[in-house]
């Protein structure tokens, strides 16, 4: 089968790779219709994620027709149309029992591996570093899903690929991150990136209640959605303080609940700290570029929440733990525990309070992906969401 | 207390600068290569001695008109990006210079030190340069209004609050709010 392979750092090709089987009585092979490509996939193109090998299928967000089922899987069958979550979870273990599926204690097969990088192992993940289990990813014409009787989740034929595609990771991670911030009608949530997490954060933020939302980005046409989408202000920080302008708004206590929807790549000329942490980075002293987390902690009012959805993937230096003690924040974070939302969120796209859809801005074959990640990386062209679809787009 | 507030402006926890361009970052270099290009042409002799570089006076005033000259482009230049590649270029230069000089020198420690600090500048350059390229590449598109973008069936006010939680968070996830139950936490 064809599907993309991370060959290095910014070499991702499209090529030739065995079929999967099926391995184990809980599997499902699903030939996938659509898949996307996710903020953290631009991490591993841009080789700050550990743990990668050349040949590594890539790809976390993807939905598909089941193909093949294991003989132990009593969930699915030949046919359904599913969208597979991006964690891996067996569904038995106790994290998973007590629905934090996103730290399963059973599906990274890399556990030791990733008890020396992280002390103890979270679960395993669809096309990521082998420190999470190294699982083939779904940006392929098929793919094999571990654990298949858990976390998939049936989709019904009235909605398009389109609509339900993002249950998959991003909508339940902007959800959680919103949701984990416990909004209440009186407070004002700022948005660090309008990125596609960001989207969904800001809409979670308004479907929850927010009082009012502030969107942080540079790029006016990310901006330009977020406003559609429920923020009533927008910073740009290229051209404004952030800090001053957050308290502007907040009548000088700062905003109460603080997301940090970018993760490791802050943009590295913006600021100070950013271009030390780059340069850092490019001689490998440090793995991370905190800047939005060194801000929202600065900037979020004391006794507030900050809300880590974006991804971070080892060491950061210079966090202002002061002022986080001080203020007595909490910070909540984690990869997303998908499966604890899923039955909600598509009640939620059933009844038609969100269409995930209008994140999309670029639909390519899956062939055309290598030039895509370029493309998402750079900002270009307006690209906010690649979706790509084995075979050529319907 | 002041000094922790200039650290912190410094490393900019608190923004000082309304404007965080790459461009902004590139004047800034510009302005750090005529300072060191004047330093080197006025006074190659301190290079030289400080890395026992002896006899590389000349070509340490070259590389100071290098430093002027780049500087001078990326201060003067509607576009900088391809200066800062110009001074990635003079970066790699310096570093085969200061490479080359090593062994013979018997003030190593210097050297090494030049190195190390050569070698930050370089990151610095090489990050505001593909920075300003990949900007440059992105201004030559028209940027598209998602205005329309919205993602909800109505306007935004008639959606705020429909999913509220009603304090029904699930667990691990409440914070207690500043107004709502003055003086009582929620359990």
């Amino acid at each position: 089968m064809k599907a993309l392979c991370w060959e290095g750092v910014s070499d991702i090709r499209y090529q030739t790779v065995p079929d999967p089987k099926i391995e184990h009585g809980r599997d499902a092979i699903v030939k996938v219709s659509s898949t996307a490509i996710c903020g953290s996939d631009l991490h591993l193109f841009n080789g700050f994620i550990p743990g990668m090998e050349a040949g590594d299928v890539i790809g976390h967000e993807f939905m598909g027709e089941v193909m093949e089922v294991g003989k132990d899987n009593k969930k699915l069958k030949v046919g359904d149309r599913v969208v597979v979550p991006f964690t891996i979870c067996c569904g038995e273990c106790e994290q998973c029992l007590s629905s934090n599926f996103s730290v399963c204690e059973r599906s990274n097969r890399n556990k030791g591996l990733a008890e020396k990088v992280f002390g103890h192992s979270p679960a395993g993940l669809f096309g990521y570093t082998h420190l999470t289990g190294g699982y083939p990813g779904g940006q392929a014409e098929y793919v094999r899903v571990p654990y298949a009787d858990v976390a998939p989740i049936k989709v019904p034929s009235s909605l398009t690929d389109d609509q339900v595609l993002f249950l998959s990771d991003i909508f339940p991670t902007g959800w959680q991150a919103a949701v984990q911030c416990d909004i209440q009608p009186t407070d004002t949530v700022a948005v660090w990136g309008a990125g596609p997490v960001g989207q969904f954060c800001i809409r979670s933020a308004v479907l929850l209640g927010a009082k009012k939302i502030v969107a942080i980005d540079r790029l006016d046409d990310r901006l330009s959605m977020a406003k559609a989408g429920g923020a009533d202000e927008i910073i740009n920080f290229e051209k404004e303080d952030v800090f001053e302008r957050l308290k502007d708004l907040t009548d000088g206590n700062g905003p109460e609940k603080c997301i940090d929807a970018v993760g490791l790549e802050a943009h590295a000329t913006a600021s100070f700290d950013s271009v030390i942490d780059r340069a850092k980075q490019a001689l490998m002293l440090e793995s991370d570029r905190p800047h939005v987390l060194r801000q929202m902690i600065m900037a979020c009012r004391p006794a507030g929440v900050l809300s880590v959805p974006g991804v971070y993937g080892g060491f950061i230096d210079h966090m202002p733990m002061g002022a986080f003690m001080n203020k007595a924040l909490t910070m909540r974070t984690g990869q997303t525990h998908v499966s604890r939302w899923s039955d909600d969120l598509l009640r939620r796209i059933e009844e038609g309070q969100i269409d995930p859809s209008f994140v999309i801005t670029h639909k390519v074959s899956l062939e055309e992906g290598p030039e895509m990640y370029k493309t998402f990386r750079e900002k270009s062209h307006g690209c906010v969401k690649v979706v790509m679809q084995p075979g050529g787009v319907n | 207390m002041l000094m922790i507030k200039a650290v912190a402006r410094a490393m900019d926890y608190i923004p000082s600068s309304s404007d965080k361009s790459a461009r902004n970052l590139a004047r800034r270099l510009g302005w750090f290569s005529v300072a060191l290009g004047a330093l080197q042409l006025a006074a190659p002799h301190r290079f030289a001695r400080a890395l026992d570089f002896r006899g590389g006076e000349p070509v340490i005033a070259a590389f100071g008109v290098r430093e002027i000259a780049t500087g001078v482009g990326l201060l003067a230049a509607r576009d900088p990006a391809p200066f800062v590649w110009g001074r990635v270029a003079g970066d790699a230069l310096d570093l085969v210079a200061l490479a080359n000089g090593f062994f013979d020198s018997r003030r190593r420690g210097v050297v090494l030190l030049a190195l190390g600090s050569v070698a930050a500048v370089t990151a610095v350059d090489l990050i505001c340069a593909q920075t300003l390229s990949a900007d440059n590449k992105r201004r030559d598109d028209t940027p598209p209004d998602y205005a329309d973008r919205t993602g909800l069936p109505k306007a935004v006010d008639q959606m705020r609050g429909v999913a509220a939680m009603n304090g029904q968070m699930p667990r691990g996830m409440r914070a207690v709010p500043w107004n709502a139950h003055a003086g009582e936490a929620r359990t």
